[in-house]
């Protein structure tokens, strides 16, 4: 596990195992003070499992939950130093705002009073001190968001949970309110764990992800690294690149396609050895209908599989040997005349191409 | 519907959906006059001119104030005991928990009568329990206002526990998960917020349970008796005055039936 190590050790350190029918889920997380965590994967996956064990909602069925090197694992749900947010905010209806985030200091005895001025203080830093009577019926989305998180720092808990935080959330106001949960995630001290199916939001909001496919962690890193060198089928389509895997030589490296075919040879720039990924973004991809002449490129035949807008590109699907994705512009598209079954040639420089060690 | 000349402000450009089928439509008017038709008769047959005399007589007051205050006793000692029994039902696991759950609704079904005789043999002078209550504590609870209250909650508090557990399956238990997360222990937890949740649904059970209640008849006859002031409610003044003066049992019905559906009217507005 590449986890930066500060003095004092990190705050989490979790070791969740627990099955429920056919799934299993067996993951190991790290979080370091100030840090965020967050868990990447598709619906499923076990992400907010992992969540809720940690909150201890779900009964763990092995492993161990320690938080600032204290064992919490069988510790009731209301005595672990834990705070959540959750999917739907789930505000009290019943209760004013400042009441739903006075709510956890009153159950951690601290007298009425002095509840709510710490409720208001903790509104006031998010800009939500004139919701402060408000129903939660009468906040927006991302008030709400605020006022639940608001409420879970109230406790003062080491470990911050978010479980799907922005999903609630409409298109429009995304973009606004992410900016301000990261702002307000970075002055948090203790460890944050954060469950998305968004890798935008991962991205954004986490200091280090940790991609979640079928109960288990299969990748682990800085948005950075993981963006640029995915490690499965999955993180590959969520970060948008093309994603093979081979064994190289040199800077030539075979990529077995699909079974039965001809191996395809990949060239990269930089020379490696052994088993590699190999992984490039789709706007690296030019598309021909003849062949180029003289050209230092990978250069492979394929058939156009369908086409579909992006943006203010246009992503072509292709198969045969090395199916990928090509992203041109529309006028490319009128000129090379592509519909399912075109066949092109599609070219990629090697320096554009990433190679990495499995 | 296309003219311009029809009016189309209130019926606005919604979809037609037809007539409701006959078949369906056929029984339930059927089943409208079968149950508005007695309550019709009631009215036309009532002695409205001698109304006002018969109201006041001192005998009625009696019975109708003992009907309301014992129906609100025993619906008060039902959320007191109900509740927190639907909760048990509701959000715990226990063994023999489905076999408690049938034990509960079985006062729904078994007669009162045999509900009654059920409490005599238990609570009577010579019952199990109550066998124990005279001799100890000089306790007698048969044919008494208590014994009253006593057969009305026997009888009607399932409807309440029913209702309430109902409740508290419906509720989001994802709150409850919200709150202990915060800090909140069990009690907290249903306190603050399972019981804000459930309330409607405890308004509607207390109702049931309070009309069920104030219509008890068969247990109460068996276990209170019939004594004019002490145990006599309004149903049995209905039937003792059924026996002597059929017109008395027509103005007691009504009124009976004017304060029920009082209540359940403006409970219903509140709560359902």
């Amino acid at each position: 596990m590449n986890t930066r190590q500060p003095t004092g050790g990190p705050v989490l350190d979790a070791r969740l195992r627990l099955t429920r029918g056919d799934f299993s889920l067996d993951v190991g997380l790290e979080v370091a003070p100030g840090e965020v965590l967050a868990l990447l994967g598709p619906n499923g996956a076990g992400k907010s499992s992992a969540l809720r064990a940690l909150a201890g909602l779900l009964p763990l069925g092995g492993g161990h939950v320690r938080i600032d090197g204290r064992d919490r694992t069988t510790t009731p749900v209301e005595h672990r130093p834990v705070g959540m947010v959750f999917q739907d905010y789930l505000l009290f209806r019943h209760m004013s705002a400042l009441d739903n985030v006075a709510f956890g200091p009153r159950c951690q005895g601290v007298p009425k009073a002095a509840a709510r001025r710490r409720a208001a203080e903790l509104l006031e830093t998010m800009e939500l001190g004139a919701c402060a009577r408000l129903r939660p019926d009468r906040l927006s989305g991302g008030q709400a968001q605020r006022v639940a998180l608001a409420r879970a720092l109230a406790v003062r808990p080491r470990l911050l949970l978010l479980d799907e935080p922005m999903a609630a959330l409409d298109a429009g106001t995304r973009v606004d309110v992410r900016v301000r949960l990261g702002r307000l995630l970075e002055g948090f001290a203790g460890a944050g764990v954060l469950v998305t199916h968004d890798p935008l939001d991962a991205m954004v909001l986490a200091d280090r992800l940790a991609v979640v496919e079928s109960g288990r962690v299969v990748q682990q890193g800085t948005p950075a690294e993981v963006a640029r060198r995915p490690r499965t089928a999955y993180v590959a389509r969520l970060v948008g690149l093309n994603l093979f895997r081979g064994s190289a030589e040199g800077t030539t490296v075979t990529v077995g396609g699909p079974k039965g075919a001809q191996p395809v040879l990949v060239r990269v720039h930089e020379p490696c050895t052994g088993e590699v990924l190999v992984a490039f973004p789709p706007r690296a991809v030019a598309l021909y209908s003849e062949r180029p002449h003289g050209s230092p490129r990978n250069m492979w035949r394929l058939t156009v599989e369908g086409v579909e807008r992006f943006g203010d590109q246009v992503r072509v699907r292709l198969s045969g040997p090395a199916p990928l994705a090509a992203d041109i512009s529309p006028a490319a598209l009128a000129d090379l005349g592509l519909a399912r079954g075109t066949a092109v040639w599609a070219g990629v420089k090697a320096a554009e191409v990433e190679c990495y060690p499995v | 519907m296309t003219g311009e000349s029809a009016p189309p402000a209130r019926r606005g450009l919604r979809a037609r959906r037809g007539r409701p089928p006959w078949i369906l439509l056929l029984p339930a008017l059927v089943g409208i006059a079968f149950l508005a038709l007695p309550l019709a008769g009631l009215l036309l047959r009532a002695p409205w001119t001698t109304m006002g005399a018969r109201l006041t007589e001192p005998e009625v007051l009696s019975a109708l104030w003992l009907s309301l205050s014992t129906a609100t006793a025993a619906t008060a000692l039902s959320l007191l005991l109900g509740v927190p029994l639907a909760w048990l039902l509701a959000r715990t696991g226990f063994p023999g928990r489905r076999l408690l759950r049938a034990l509960v609704t079985v006062p729904l079904v078994i007669p009162p009568v045999v509900g009654g005789v059920a409490l005599l043999l238990s609570l009577g002078r010579n019952g199990l329990i109550g066998r124990h209550l005279d001799a100890w504590f000089g306790l007698t609870l048969p044919f008494t206002t208590a014994a009253v209250v006593i057969a009305q909650v026997f009888v009607a508090m399932p409807f309440l526990v029913v209702s309430v557990e109902g409740a508290l399956r419906g509720a989001d238990r994802r709150y409850e998960e919200a709150a202990a997360t915060l800090g909140a222990d069990r009690t907290t937890v249903f306190a603050r917020i399972t019981l804000p949740a459930v309330l409607p649904g405890i308004g509607a059970g207390a109702a049931l349970c309070w009309a069920r209640a104030l219509g008890e008849f068969g247990a109460t006859i068996t276990f209170a008796g019939n004594f004019p002031g002490t145990t006599q409610t309004m149903p049995l003044a209905v039937y003792m005055a059924l026996q002597r003066d059929p017109e008395a049992a027509v103005v007691l019905s009504l009124i009976l039936l004017l304060v029920s559906l009082a209540v359940l009217v403006g409970l219903r507005g509140r709560w359902a």
